[in-house]
């Protein structure tokens, strides 16, 4: 047994960069996946049957397969077939919040089935067009309902966003591995890697109990 | 103002009403009674397009109804057995909303209107109170405030007091009073009948989907001519 940190330090500054890279992938992978999980969701409590099958199908085959399987497709088998070499960083993005979409489409489902159809009545005789009513009525008291299930999703993606290290993203994880690589000591900076992970979700978990309770003061 | 042709709807093979004609007049106020599963609900609901109706016909002011939804909704305010108010919205904004969204009117001036609405409905205090801070009757009373700031013509009560504590169904009822002697067209699904008795100008009695009485409320209950009629009536009263 024998850790030496005293090493690491010239690498930490590194390492830490990739927080950066990491965040920048999650929040991008979170907002993307959020929107098209809405869109998802409404095609699935939607009354045309095109577009519920096709959600139904998307969902169905996205949680259906290994991630690492997806991002591997979309990274090296998209420029296989049309040329086009979209990055590491972007194949990720996309990957994760094609992904996500599927998760989050069906816990947004979910919460909408769960507000009481009374208030879409309210808001129908009240001559509001289903737009606004979605918008301003559903969606609202959906989310508040949903937040736990949200948030949860959120940190499943902020930790397993360490595999888009496989296609060479310089993440956090990417970034452990090559100065453990170089200077041929894994421990310390796997460590390190860890506890930034750790923090990240902690802040997550934090942010989504303040949000809980801002939602909680119509009760 | 209303005319209702031969109604049917079904759910499934379950057929809830079961061909009602009648008409309601400009400023007549209608209660509909009956025993529950009678099709009250639905009929009341078919006015609004909550439900679609299978055959027969709705006319308001001579246009089929099925032609016009959104501007059909704006005449027609309804007020519900549970209350359904937006629980996220606070009272002034509950009534503030479709004002805003759907008449397109500036937001001072529809919480000028609320706040008057709200007034007559005797909540002026709890304009910035959420709706899970409310009794029941608070709560009713303000979704009949919600349903009058669109300036509706006629109005549609599905058992608006069926959900309350026996306290607080007076408070509810004056303030249905209060409308009537306004002159408010109103079509009241309800199980209040010494309030049916005392407000409507005319007694719609349901049946098994069927319209079985429809008569002045002194003729209607001191004597009913059906023996339907006659045996709820000893049920109930």
């Amino acid at each position: 047994m024998n850790l030496d940190f005293a090493q690491l330090v010239p690498s930490i500054p590194y390492i830490l960069y990739g927080i950066w890279v990491t965040l920048q992938f999650v929040a991008v992978s979170l907002v993307l996946g959020f929107i098209w999980g809405t869109v998802l969701s409404l095609f699935k409590i939607g009354k045309i049957k095109i577009l519920r099958w096709f959600a139904d199908a998307y969902t169905s085959v996205f949680r259906g397969t290994p991630l690492i399987l997806q991002m591997l497709l979309i990274y090296y088998a998209v420029p296989q077939l049309t040329g086009v070499d979209i990055g590491a960083f972007s194949a990720g993005v996309l990957t994760f919040a094609l992904n996500s979409a599927a998760y989050i489409s069906e816990i947004i489902r979910a919460g909408i089935n769960a507000v009481d159809k009374g208030q879409k009545e309210a808001a129908m005789a009240l001559g509001v067009p289903y737009r606004t009513m979605m918008l301003k009525i559903i969606l609202p008291q959906a989310f508040k309902n949903i937040l736990p299930a949200l948030m949860n999703e959120f940190i499943t993606l902020t930790k397993e966003s360490a595999i888009v290290s496989v296609i060479g993203a310089l993440d956090i994880m990417r970034r452990a591995q090559i100065v453990g690589a170089s200077n041929y000591r894994f421990f310390e900076p796997l460590l390190l890697a860890g506890l930034v992970y750790y923090l990240l979700v902690m802040m997550l978990t934090l942010a989504g109990r303040v949000m809980e309770r801002r939602l909680a003061k119509s009760d | 103002m209303i005319d209702v042709q031969g109604l049917r709807k079904s759910f499934g093979s379950n057929e809830v009403l079961k061909g009602i004609s009648t008409s309601i007049k400009k400023g007549e106020v209608i209660a509909v009674i009956g025993p529950s599963g009678s099709g009250k609900s639905t009929f009341l609901r078919c006015l609004n397009l909550l439900e679609t109706h299978d055959e027969g016909s709705i006319l308001v002011e001579g246009k089929d109804i099925n032609d016009m939804e959104l501007h059909l909704r704006k005449k027609i305010g309804m007020v519900f057995q549970h209350f359904n108010l937006f629980p996220h919205l606070t009272v002034l904004e509950n009534v503030t909303f479709a004002p805003q969204q759907v008449l397109k009117i500036s937001k001072s001036e529809a919480e000028r209107e609320a706040l008057d609405l709200l007034k007559t409905v005797g909540l002026s205090d709890k304009a910035n109170s959420y709706p899970s801070n409310l009794s029941g009757g608070q709560k009713q009373r303000v979704a009949i405030a919600r349903a009058l700031a669109m300036k509706p013509e006629v109005m549609l009560f599905d058992e608006p007091t069926s959900a309350l504590d026996p306290e607080m169904v007076k408070e509810v009822l004056q303030v249905m009073k209060n409308l009537v002697k306004l002159g408010m067209t109103m079509v009241i699904v309800t199980h209040e009948m010494g309030f049916a008795k005392e407000v409507a100008d005319r007694v719609l009695f349901m049946d098994d989907g069927k319209l079985v009485e429809d008569q002045e409320p002194a003729i209607f209950f001191e004597n009913p001519s059906t023996d339907r009629a006659k045996a709820f009536l000893e049920k109930v009263l």
